[in-house]
C-alpha cells in the first residue's frame, strides 16, 4: 500500500499545526463559530448531538495493522473505546473534545493518517473497491488512481469552497462494489489497446434527489486525468447553484444543463486547461503504482480448504470471496452481529483485526462501503485459524450481503441532522431474521436504513430501503423497494404510507414473504421485484 | 475602510473599478469589478488594457472567485487581481495560489494569524497560478 | 416552558441553562421565558457555550422534559448504548425518550 514520502508527511504534519492554530483562535474568541465551522468541517470535525464528532479519512478504504492499532488507541485515549466505520470507508469517533482534536490529528499523523477534507464543500475522501488488488475480476488495481486523486484534491486551491461536497469513487471491474454510479464523479478504470484509462461518470448521488451518474467520457489516459477533472469541477464551481444548498450538488447542474451541454462546457474548459501545467508525468503515476505491487504470494499455496467444521463452512461460503491469486482468498469480517450496531467496532476488536491482518493478510485491511472490514489476502490454508480467532471474538457472523448485513447511518441516536433513529430499526430487523438458515434462504438482500433524507444510509440503493422521517414529532419509517448501488444500479421506489417502529419491522417481513411466494429459480429479492413490480408488495402491505 | 493587503512590487492601482457591463459597453477604464456570478471570460479580449480586476466575494462560502482568478491568470493577465468582500484569514493562502495579489477584506484581518498562514506550508500538491513547485515535480527532478 | 440548551465549547457536552449557569443535567434546566435569545447571545459571546438555542419543554414530575425527541435524546445519550448515557444504571431510562 501507499507510504508517505517526506512531502506527504510534511503536508499532513503541517495541517495538524494549522488546525491547532485554528482551534486556538476559536477558543480564544478570535474566530466565531460561523467562521470556524467551515475550517473544522474541512478537517472532519462536526458538532453532533452529544459531543464533537471526528471523521478520520481512510483513503480508498485501505489501511495497515499499525494504522488500525492507532485507531484503537485513539478510541481508548480520547473517546469511549469504540469507533464507527462509515459508508464512505471512513471512521468516526463520537465523543471528541475540541481541545483534544489537534492532539488526535498529531497521533494520526504518526501513522500517515489524517482527517483532511472528510467534510466541507470540497473534494472528499476518495472511495474505492474494498477488494482492489485482490479481486479476480479487476482489470488493474484502482488504488494508484485513487491515490493520485487524493494528492491532487488535498488542499486544492480552487476547489475548497465548492457549491457543495464532492465525492469520487474509483473502481476497476465491471462488478461495482463501491456504488460508483452514485457519486458526484464515478470512475471505472478500463483497458483499451493494452493501456488503461478512466471511464468517467458524473452527476450521480443520493441525498434528497437521488440520481444515477451518466457517462461523460469513455476513456481518459492517466496523464490527462487531473486536467480533465479540473475542467469537470471548474464548470461545476462556476455554474453550480449556490442559492439553495439542497440544489447545489453537481447532479442538479447536470440535470439542468443536460448532459450534452455539460460535456460541451467541460470539453471547452479542458481545451483551455490542456496547455497548463496540471498533470504530473507518467513517472509519478508509476511511482505511486509501485507501492501497490502485489504482496509476496506463495506460488504453490494449496487451493483447497478443509470444510469439515460446518460452522466454518457456512462462513466460508458466505463471507469469503475469490482471489486473483490461486491459494488465497478475500475474507470479510462482518461488523453486523445480530443485535449489534452496524459498523461499530470496539477498540479491542480493532486491535484484534489489526493483529489478524498482520498475521494472515500481509498487514492489510480494507473498510467496505457496507461498513464491514476485509482481510484481502488470506492464504486459504489459514482461513480456518482466522475464522477460529474471529469466532472467539464474536466477529465471525456469516451474513455478508444477507438481510442482517444492514447499512445504517448513526441516525437520531447521534446525528444532529437526523429525523429518526436508524440503529434500533436495524437491530430489530436483524433480530426478527436472526435465524441463519432463514437468512440464507432469503439470499442476497441489501437492506439500507437512513435516519433522514440526506441518505447517508443509502436507502435509495437498498433492495429494501428504509427512510426515517419526523411525523409530527414522532419517528416514522418509509419503506422503499428495488434499489441497487451495484452494477445493476437502480433507485428504490417508495411503497406508500410509512410505519411506526414496530410496523416497519413487520413490513420488511411482509415484503420478504411476498418475495418467497413469487420468486423463480435463482432470483434474488430485487430480481423478483423487478419482474413482478411494486403491486404485489403494495397489496400485501396495505391490502 | 478595513485592511488592505498588497502583494505586488508596483504601486496599488487606485482607479475606481467600473462594472463588467459598463466596461464591455464602451469604457476605456483600466479597472473593472467582476461580481461572483459574472462570466470573466468576457474580459479576455481586453486584458492588455486592464491594470486592476476586482473580484467580489459576497460570502466566504461563495468560491466562484477562485475559478475566476485562475481563468484570468491562465489567459495571461498580469495586472493587479484583487479579492474584495467576505475574505477570511484562512482563505488568503488559497487565494494567493489562485492568482490574487491584493485583498480588500470587509472585516479586519488578524495580521499575525495571516503571517503564520502564508508561510506555513512548505509544500503543495498542485501547480496553480502561483510559482510554487508541486511535489510531483520535486519528486521527479 | 422554554428551555435554553447548547453544547460546551471545549468538551462538546450537551448543556442546559439553569438560570445562572450551565448544567449537563436536564433536571437542572430552568424556564427562560422570553429571555432565551438574550441569554444565548451573551453566553455565546463569552464562549461559555456553543450554538445555543431555545426549545419548548414541559415540567413533569421528574423534571423538565424537552418537547422534541431530538432534545430528549440529547438529554439522555444514545438510546442504543445505555452504558454511555447519563443514566447507565437505569434500565428504563430509554423509555423517557420515546
Amino acid at each position: 500500500m501507499y507510504r508517505y514520502d517526506q512531502y506527504d508527511q510534511n503536508l499532513v504534519d503541517t495541517r495538524v499545526e494549522e488546525f491547532r492554530d485554528q482551534v486556538e483562535r476559536r477558543l480564544s474568541g478570535a474566530l466565531t463559530e460561523d467562521q470556524f465551522k467551515p475550517l473544522r468541517l474541512m478537517n472532519g470535525l462536526y458538532l453532533q448531538l452529544h459531543a464533537y464528532m471526528l471523521r478520520v479519512a481512510i483513503p480508498y478504504g485501505t489501511l495497515d495493522g499499525r494504522q488500525m492499532h492507532m485507531l484503537a488507541t485513539i478510541a481508548r485515549k480520547y473517546d469511549r473505546g469504540y469507533g464507527h466505520f462509515t459508508t464512505r470507508q471512513n471512521l468516526q469517533y463520537n465523543w471528541i473534545k475540541l481541545d483534544d482534536a489537534p492532539d488526535i490529528l498529531a497521533d494520526l499523523a504518526t501513522v500517515e493518517m489524517h482527517a483532511i477534507q472528510t467534510s466541507g464543500n470540497c473534494i472528499r475522501n476518495i472511495s474505492s473497491d474494498q477488494f482492489a488488488g485482490a479481486a479476480a475480476d479487476e482489470v488493474t488495481d484502482p488504488r494508484p488512481w485513487a491515490e493520485l486523486l487524493r494528492q491532487w484534491s488535498s488542499f486544492h486551491p480552487e476547489f475548497t469552497y465548492l457549491p457543495r461536497k464532492f465525492k469520487f469513487a474509483v473502481i476497476a471491474s465491471d462488478e461495482d462494489r463501491a456504488a460508483m454510479r452514485l457519486h458526484d464523479i464515478g470512475i471505472q478504470i478500463v483497458e483499451r489497446d493494452g493501456s488503461f484509462g478512466a471511464r468517467i461518470f458524473a452527476g450521480g448521488g443520493m441525498g434528497r434527489t437521488p440520481v444515477i451518474g451518466k457517462e461523460i467520457k469513455d476513456f481518459v489516459p492517466v496523464t490527462n486525468l487531473l486536467s480533465y477533472l479540473e475542467a469537470c469541477i471548474r464548470v461545476y464551481n462556476r455554474h453550480g447553484r449556490r442559492d439553495n444548498m439542497y440544489k447545489a450538488r453537481i447532479k442538479i447542474l447536470i440535470n439542468a444543463l443536460g448532459v450534452e451541454e455539460y460535456v460541451r462546457q467541460v470539453e471547452a474548459e479542458y481545451a483551455a486547461l490542456d496547455k497548463q501545467d496540471i498533470d504530473p508525468p507518467l513517472a509519478e503515476f508509476e511511482r505511486i503504482a509501485a507501492y501497490f505491487a502485489p504482496p509476496a504470494f506463495e506460488a504453490d499455496a494449496p487451493d483447497t480448504v478443509d470444510r469439515s467444521d460446518p460452522d466454518f463452512a457456512l462462513w466460508l461460503d458466505q463471507n469469503v470471496g475469490q482471489h486473483k491469486q490461486p491459494g488465497y482468498a478475500m475474507a470479510t469480517i462482518s461488523l453486523k452481529p445480530v443485535g449489534g450496531i452496524p459498523g461499530d467496532a470496539s477498540a479491542d476488536q480493532m486491535d484484534l483485526m489489526a493483529d489478524l491482518a498482520e498475521r494472515y493478510s500481509f498487514d492489510e485491511l480494507r473498510v467496505t462501503h457496507a461498513q464491514n472490514i476485509v482481510l484481502p489476502h488470506v492464504k486459504k490454508a489459514d482461513l480456518y485459524a482466522l475464522w477460529q480467532a474471529l469466532n472467539q471474538a464474536g466477529l465471525a457472523e456469516a451474513n455478508l450481503d444477507l438481510i442482517s448485513d444492514i447499512i445504517a447511518c448513526p441516525g437520531l441516536d447521534y446525528c444532529s441532522l437526523a429525523n429518526a433513529r436508524s440503529i434500533p430499526i436495524a437491530q430489530k430487523i436483524a433480530e426478527r431474521f436472526a435465524d441463519a438458515g432463514r437468512q440464507r434462504d432469503l439470499g442476497e438482500l441489501k437492506l439500507k436504513i437512513s435516519g433522514c433524507i440526506n441518505a447517508c444510509g443509502h436507502h435509495h440503493a437498498g433492495h429494501i430501503g428504509i427512510l426515517g422521517v419526523d411525523r409530527k414529532g414522532t419517528e416514522n419509517y418509509q419503506l422503499l423497494l428495488g434499489g441497487s448501488g451495484a452494477e445493476d444500479v437502480s433507485l428504490a421506489k417508495i411503497t406508500g404510507p410509512g410505519f411506526d417502529e414496530a410496523g416497519i419491522v413487520d413490513a420488511v417481513e411482509t415484503v420478504t414473504n411476498v418475495y418467497l411466494g413469487a420468486r423463480e429459480q435463482g432470483e434474488r429479492f430485487v430480481d423478483t421485484y423487478r419482474r413482478v413490480g411494486m403491486e404485489p408488495f403494495k397489496e400485501a402491505l396495505y391490502g | 475602510m478595513a485592511d488592505f493587503l498588497y502583494f505586488r512590487d508596483d504601486e496599488p492601482h487606485d482607479e475606481p473599478a467600473v462594472t463588467l457591463d459598463a466596461f464591455l459597453g464602451q469604457s476605456n477604464a483600466g479597472a473593472v469589478r467582476v461580481e461572483s456570478g459574472e462570466d470573466v471570460r468576457d474580459l479576455l479580449p481586453h486584458l492588455d488594457r486592464l491594470r486592476l480586476i476586482e473580484v467580489s466575494f459576497p460570502a466566504y462560502r461563495d468560491g466562484r472567485g477562485y475559478s475566476t482568478a485562475r481563468i484570468l491568470r491562465e489567459a495571461g493577465y498580469t495586472g493587479e487581481l484583487r479579492a474584495e468582500g467576505d475574505v477570511l484569514v484562512d482563505q488568503i493562502p488559497l487565494m494567493r495560489r489562485c492568482g490574487f495579489d491584493s485583498f480588500a477584506p470587509a472585516a479586519d484581518i488578524d495580521r499575525a494569524a495571516l503571517d503564520r498562514a502564508l508561510t506555513r506550508y512548505d509544500n503543495v500538491y498542485q501547480s496553480a497560478a502561483d510559482d510554487r513547485t508541486p511535489v510531483w515535480r520535486l519528486r521527479h527532478g | 416552558m422554554k428551555i435554553l440548551t447548547g453544547n460546551d465549547l471545549g468538551t462538546g457536552d450537551v448543556v442546559w441553562w439553569t438560570g445562572s449557569d450551565w448544567s449537563r443535567h436536564i433536571e437542572d434546566a430552568s424556564d427562560v421565558g422570553d429571555q432565551g435569545e438574550a441569554i444565548a447571545q451573551a453566553e455565546e459571546g463569552a464562549r461559555r457555550v456553543n450554538t445555543p438555542y431555545v426549545i419548548d419543554g414541559e415540567m413533569t414530575e421528574t423534571g423538565p422534559r424537552p418537547a422534541h425527541i431530538k432534545d430528549r435524546i440529547r438529554a439522555l445519550g444514545p438510546t442504543i448504548r445505555p452504558d454511555l448515557t447519563l443514566k447507565p444504571a437505569d434500565p428504563e431510562a430509554g423509555n423517557w425518550v420515546i
